[in-house]
């Protein structure tokens, strides 16, 4: 019996140190939920100015007919603030939190799985981006949400290979939400404040509890 | 040679070595100090040993004017490594 338990730590050291060696396993569950909760207030803030937009043309119904081309110009720079501030504060977060932790684990933060992790994550986040620049060119600001749904949903399932296998359900959540918001037009807000706020919290706090107890075996 | 195990791989540090190699290329002696967590001197007789029954090969380059020194396992190390791995668990089922 002795000689089995060796055995098993053998081949659990052995399948650690596989894992260690060929993923970059230090991406911090906290920072997702910072990301989440700033994507909420995020969220929370552009609903606001959506209705204070709507509230203040002469009516609610028929917006596209009767909002002036100019307040729509300054309803979208209000949105794209939003949106650039949380993606700032997330990222910076983010990149704070990931070298603390890459730090615990002894992993460099700009090593050779960090960086494959990072090309497998913008090849997809860089085209979802760029056709979202194409939707919005076209005036179709009601595909937005899908898309940016979509696109960070292939691309987190796209980086299993490369950092904790788990992310692969967050990404096909992601994809899921997005092709539902493709049906649901006009909630487009709504599904993107799960995706990005709510999913990314819960996400966080289970990969924090999951990980973070327990201490990596060095 | 018990029960299929090579007794080679009893050193954690060997197994450590030929683990990591199973799943990368080609390592670098510094990574692969800071994976194993274990001193450059240690490593370096664990090392030796494997290349002595030929289950690694040594990789010297340079990089720029630092010499670089890389390991790779041998197609004789992938095979010894899986038989052990087989071993390890066909010993584990027998208990369960």
């Amino acid at each position: 019996m002795e000689n089995s338990k060796q055995h098993l730590e053998a081949l659990s050291g052995i399948k650690d140190l596989m894992e260690k060696s060929t993923k970059f396993i230090s991406l911090s569950g906290l920072s997702g939920v910072i990301a989440g909760i700033t994507a909420l207030v995020g969220a929370f803030l552009a609903d606001l100015r959506i209705d204070y937009y709507l509230n203040n043309t002469f009516t609610k119904t028929r917006l596209e007919m009767y909002l002036s081309e100019n307040l729509m110009e300054e309803l979208a720079l209000e949105l794209f603030v939003i949106a650039i501030s949380i993606l700032v504060i997330s990222i910076t977060f983010g990149i704070l939190l990931t070298m603390r932790e890459s730090k615990k684990n002894g992993q460099h933060i700009w090593g050779k799985n960090s960086k494959l992790l990072l090309l497998n994550l913008i090849v997809p986040l860089a085209a979802g981006g760029i056709f979202c620049l194409i939707l919005m060119y076209h005036g179709l600001f009601y595909l937005l949400a899908p898309a940016t749904l979509l696109f960070y949903g292939l691309a987190l399932f796209n980086c299993g290979k490369y950092t904790l296998g788990e992310i692969k359900y967050l990404g096909v959540l992601e994809i899921i939400l997005g092709l539902l918001s493709a049906v649901f037009i006009g909630k487009g807000l709504l599904f993107w404040a799960i995706g990005f706020g709510v999913l990314h919290i819960i996400y966080g706090a289970l990969m924090h509890f999951k990980y973070n107890n327990k201490p990596q075996n060095a | 040679m018990i029960e299929g195990l090579n007794k080679i791989f009893e050193s954690r540090v060997r197994l450590g070595i030929m683990s990591v190699l199973m799943v990368n290329d080609e390592i670098d002696f510094n990574s692969l100090k800071e994976l194993l967590n274990v001193t450059d001197g240690n490593l370096a007789s664990h090392i030796a040993g494997l290349e002595k029954n030929e289950y690694i090969k040594v990789i010297k380059e340079f990089v720029g004017k630092k010499p670089k020194t890389s390991f790779a396992a041998t197609a004789v190390g992938k095979k010894a490594f899986q038989d052990h791995l087989t071993a390890l668990e066909n010993l584990l089922n027998q208990h369960n």
